[in-house]
């Protein structure tokens, strides 16, 4: 059978809206028939996953709570790969941000006061800037590829981290297990309601709102859309493409070091070897699946973040491991994907060759 | 605040958990830091899951969430079982302790159990086993069976724990050779096949001819077993991967204490308290002694009885930190808080703590 | 055996997965088709390898199992970007879930099992040879394999037509299309080719360099080869040195370790990342060179227009 793709004149808005709920019909049919296959009761286990997580207040916290960091650093990651900026590090610049903004808590415990709180998210801002610094130098300065210096500071800086909180920073009074001492509430961000949902999501929704207004309204927003389409006419009209390496990676690296100490300070409330089940490369996933806009990034990072917490209620209800998660993930992630094609292109199938040399 | 509001969070809560499970059938929950295939850690804590199914039946459902990261995700997973109706919650992982610890304050009637911390509540047990004492009997043999009078020590990451399995295993092959030499590599990672057989390798090509390691994976045995060289496994007995090479293991077994606790929990008779156990509660097992010769077999059995007996401990004194000071005096055991956070090497070894 | 000789020996085990990952994504990218699935194709060969070995007794079955294990995630990825046009960078990190997860549930059946070793082949003579002997000529098969993969990648990309073309649908596949060459078709092989060499890396970690299945063995070895590729500036060669290079690195930390350097051990497992980044800055100081082997297209999709 062939399978031709025709473009459409213009971008259709129809499909820009239908193409997700045809993914998630055919991501239901498949999952329905995965869970069959394992002997599972497929209307049971799809209202596990994707249902149940959204009935109970504390769970629809959660789901905040895990979609925080990945929409922060995503709308970041979404302006560096609008402007032809590849920076894959932000799990790095996460750390960086989160081990910044500790600073005052770990070093300064008795340090509390009004003050702590927004000088620690300044200090995490800082931080996650500086790591995404070094790449944006790098390649301005020497032309160095941004995605393999990006990719390597994340191991350096996981490194890093490993370092302080079993070195330096241990807790005193921890009997040398690794892990920082617990925050102060003055160091720690308040809650928003009775759970674990803290004042992170506001920032990451203000993120939303500003990037969407910048890249949709701002002439700032066409300079980065024209320096990633065509660098060339981007020149012309006076753009400077380092500049832009600098403002995206810094842009996104702040916002990644922000999620850092929000994530840090909101629902950790103390460094530990592990801060981050890989939110950095999740937020890739996610900024593609928004389709890099930060609207569309609010929702993947909705959706990413309920099949994890659907994941673990099928795991805890169903027995379903949770490597059938992961491929159920898999496969709504290539529906989506395969459905946004809808929203450019027309598919036909059995249309002639293109050229008449095979396709 | 954030106590306060947790406490309300407790308070709304009160009826759904209680009566969602309305048989009298007791939820077990855990939770894994690894997947239970990595055949060590996180694999043997389910093996003792297994066990409590054998053991209880119907009186009894057991729940699992694996791989659950050490950072954020914790509580929200623990939370989860909480919810879902456990009555017991095992977490077992060090890096879940606050978690643990947060959640245990939410839900008062839920028993928790965390392994291998020190913060202790109410409804929050804690629990460990005292691998080392395996690791003096496992010195003791290495000792005996090297010839260039060197071992390597494949290790994860420089937790007291780690620390002191490598002193004590020095202070067993120093029982036998004063002069005996460990040298250390750090893999960073519990859990990386390919990095340990490396290190396994660095060592071996570097004068040792026996092999421990507290990693969880075979991969060092398995280099062990190819270049004929000998070592211990870990967590599991490893025979399988090493029949030529292995001379022992040290094997993590949960199963008969996961199965008192439960028991006590339907007994009634559960209540808060800090377990470390090793030979003598059966969390500490060694697999069969293979490999060596007869008298080494019976001096290394005849080792583990005396300890299990608390006829003897293996930090018994005079015991001297790498700097040459004394850590306790002729006679005076080790105390279990110091035990519990050390971060020094006893002398001899050849490797540096980082600070 | 010398200490150089020993140091020689591991550093090729260590860098034979990166190597045969590095050059097939190399492959790939050089068509133009940017797939960050390499970890995913990986370890599903790992698996499949693993198990074809298990139930035949033959690791060769579980070799050619793995390098299909990765043909077959490959060519899901293939249909998503090369004929729907999907996003590159999003559906490769999709594979990689996928792959993930499959190898999961397909392995929980081998947790605990020791392998099938693939055993070395010992050529006469040379393996005899003082030092690099028994390091470059007493090795198992899919080393052989990865040298040969790395001499012909390099001939056929740059000494062939079928390499030139390649080049071409990678650097601008507007004009080859123009030019009758089929986009997709070039694509397609490209991405089944890196996809067969991911599962045959993957095959190598549980066959040869640790025989055993245990879940998430290859411990990011896929983002290792793909960091390489870049690092190499898609050239063959350079993948050869850089994967040695980095095996090398990673070994010597351990041995400066049992040689008791008093230095934190995350400092000393940072050098490899360090160094990569030290030597890429060194290299692309020179501009033109660095732009000369970018394929322009690379992640770029492509619709043949009518």
């Amino acid at each position: 059978m062939r399978l031709e793709l025709e473009k459409r004149a213009e971008h259709s808005t129809a499909m820009a809206l239908l193409s997700p709920v045809i993914a998630l019909a055919l991501t239901l049919v498949s999952g329905a028939i995965l869970f069959a296959a394992l002997g599972e009761n497929p209307a049971e286990a799809l209202y596990v996953f994707f249902i149940e997580p959204l009935t109970a207040s504390w769970s629809l916290q959660e789901l905040v709570v895990k979609a925080t960091p990945l929409i922060l650093i995503g709308v970041g990651l979404a302006v560096c790969y609008l402007s032809n900026t590849w920076n894959i590090g932000g799990e790095g610049q996460f750390t960086a941000g989160a081990l910044a903004g500790s600073v005052l808590p770990i070093l300064f415990p008795d340090f509390q006061t009004p003050f702590t709180l927004p000088l620690m998210l300044l200090m995490g801002i800082a931080g996650g800037m500086a790591w995404a610094a070094i790449p944006a130098f790098l390649k301005v300065r020497f032309g160095t590829n941004e995605i393999l210096t990006s990719l390597m500071l994340v191991y350096i800086a996981l490194l890093l981290l490993d370092w302080l909180v079993r070195g330096p920073w241990r807790d005193p009074d921890g009997y040398n297990f690794p892990e920082s001492r617990i925050f102060s509430d003055a160091a720690s961000l308040p809650a928003l309601a009775d759970g674990r949902m803290h004042v992170g999501a506001i920032f990451a929704l203000i993120a939303v709102a500003a990037l969407a207004v910048v890249l949709m309204k701002s002439l700032k927003g066409f300079e980065i859309r024209v320096l990633g389409q065509a660098p060339r006419a981007g020149r012309f009209a006076g753009f400077s493409q380092n500049k832009m390496v600098w403002f995206a990676f810094l842009l996104s690296g702040g916002l990644a070091g922000l999620a850092g100490i929000s994530e840090v300070s909101g629902s950790i409330n103390q460094l530990t070897p592990v801060i981050s089940p890989g939110y950095g490369f999740t937020a890739i996933i996610v900024a593609f699946l928004g389709r890099l806009n930060p609207i569309g990034i609010l929702f993947s990072g909705l959706l990413l973040a309920l099949s994890y917490l659907g994941g673990e209620a099928a795991q805890v209800a169903l027995g379903i491991s949770d490597k059938t998660t992961r491929v159920f993930q898999g496969m709504l992630l290539f529906y989506v994907l395969a459905c946004d094609t809808l929203i450019l292109y027309r598919i036909r199938l059995g249309g002639p060759a293109a050229t008449g040399k095979g396709a | 605040m954030k106590k306060i509001m947790g406490l309300a969070a407790a308070a709304l809560l009160g009826f759904g958990v209680i009566g969602a499970e309305a048989a009298d059938k007791l939820k077990v929950g855990f939770i894994y830091v690894g997947p239970i295939g990595d055949h060590g850690w996180s694999y043997q804590h389910n093996q003792g899951r297994l066990a409590i199914e054998k053991e209880f039946g119907d009186k009894v459902e057991t729940v699992y969430i694996e791989n659950v990261s050490e950072g954020p995700d914790a509580e929200r997973a623990i939370e989860r079982l909480a919810r879902d109706g456990a009555g017991l919650i095992f977490t077992t992982s060090f890096g879940f302790m606050n978690p643990t610890l947060k959640v245990a304050q939410k839900f008062p009637d839920v028993k928790f159990e965390h392994a291998t911390g020190y913060k202790r509540s109410e409804n929050l047990s804690t629990y460990s086993a005292r691998f080392y004492e395996g690791r003096y009997v496992i010195g003791q043999m290495a000792a005996k069976m090297s010839k260039t009078g060197t071992a390597g020590y494949v290790a994860s990451v420089p937790i007291p724990e780690v620390v002191r399995g490598i002193n004590s295993f020095m202070l067993g092959a120093q029982s036998v050779n004063p002069d005996f030499k460990v040298k250390v590599v750090w893999v960073n990672s519990w859990y990386d096949p390919g990095k340990e057989a490396d290190a396994a390798k660095a060592l071996l090509d570097q004068g040792a001819d026996v092999i421990s390691q507290h990693t969880d994976s075979p991969a060092p045995l398995q280099v062990a077993e190819e270049r004929g060289a000998v070592g211990f496994g870990q967590a599991s007995d490893m025979i399988a991967f090493a029949p030529k090479a292995q001379l022992t293991a040290i094997v993590d077994d949960w199963s008969a204490y996961y199965i008192r606790r439960v028991q006590a929990v339907l007994d009634g008779t559960w209540k808060s308290e800090d377990v470390w156990g090793g030979f003598d509660k059966d969390m500490v097992v060694m697999a069969p002694y293979t490999n060596v010769p007869e008298d080494v077999a019976k001096e290394a059995a005849a080792m583990a009885e005396k300890i299990r007996s608390g006829e003897f401990h293996p930090f018994t004194g005079p015991i001297f930190k790498q700097d040459g000071s004394e850590a306790v005096g002729e006679g005076i055991i080790i105390d279990d808080g110091t035990l519990l956070g050390m971060n020094w090497y006893v002398k001899g070894i050849d490797d540096k703590l980082p600070n | 055996m010398g200490a150089f000789e020993a140091i020689l020996l591991t550093v090729i085990t260590a860098a034979t997965p990166l190597l045969l990952a590095a050059i097939g994504e190399l492959v790939v990218e050089r068509s133009g088709v940017l797939n960050l699935g390499v970890e995913g194709m990986m370890i599903l060969g790992a698996v499949m390898g693993f198990a074809a070995a298990q139930a035949t007794g033959s690791p060769y079955v579980g070799v050619l199992c793995a390098m299909l294990a990765g043909m077959v995630l490959a060519l899901l990825f293939g249909f998503l970007t090369i004929h729907l046009v999907a996003n590159q960078v999003a559906t490769g990190l999709a594979l990689t879930l996928l792959g993930l997860g499959l190898a999961g549930m397909i392995g929980e059946a081998f947790v605990g099992r020791p392998g099938v070793k693939l055993q070395a082949i010992e050529i006469p003579v040379l393996s005899d040879l003082p030092v690099v002997g028994r390091a470059l000529f007493g090795q198992d098969l899919v080393v052989y394999v990865s040298l040969a993969l790395v001499a012909a990648v390099s001939y056929v990309l740059f000494r062939t037509r079928a390499g030139l073309i390649i080049r071409a649908v990678g650097d601008n596949h507007g004009s080859a299309h123009a030019l009758g060459v089929s986009v997709r078709k070039v694509r397609y092989l490209a991405v089944l080719f890196g996809g067969a060499c991911a599962g045959l890396a993957g095959g190598y970690l549980s066959l040869a360099y640790t025989p055993q299945w245990v879940e998430g063995m290859t411990a990011g070895r896929g983002w290792i080869a793909l960091a390489l590729v870049v690092f190499a500036t898609w050239r063959p060669l350079r993948v050869l040195a850089g994967a040695y290079l980095f095996g090398a690195v990673g070994i010597l930390q351990f041995h400066a370790q049992a040689h008791g350097v008093g230095v934190p051990s995350q400092l000393l497992a940072a050098l490899p990342y360090a160094a990569t980044i030290a030597v890429l800055v060194i290299i692309s100081r020179n501009r033109i060179l660095t732009r000369i082997n970018t394929p322009a297209c690379l992640g770029k999709p492509f619709v043949p227009d009518r």
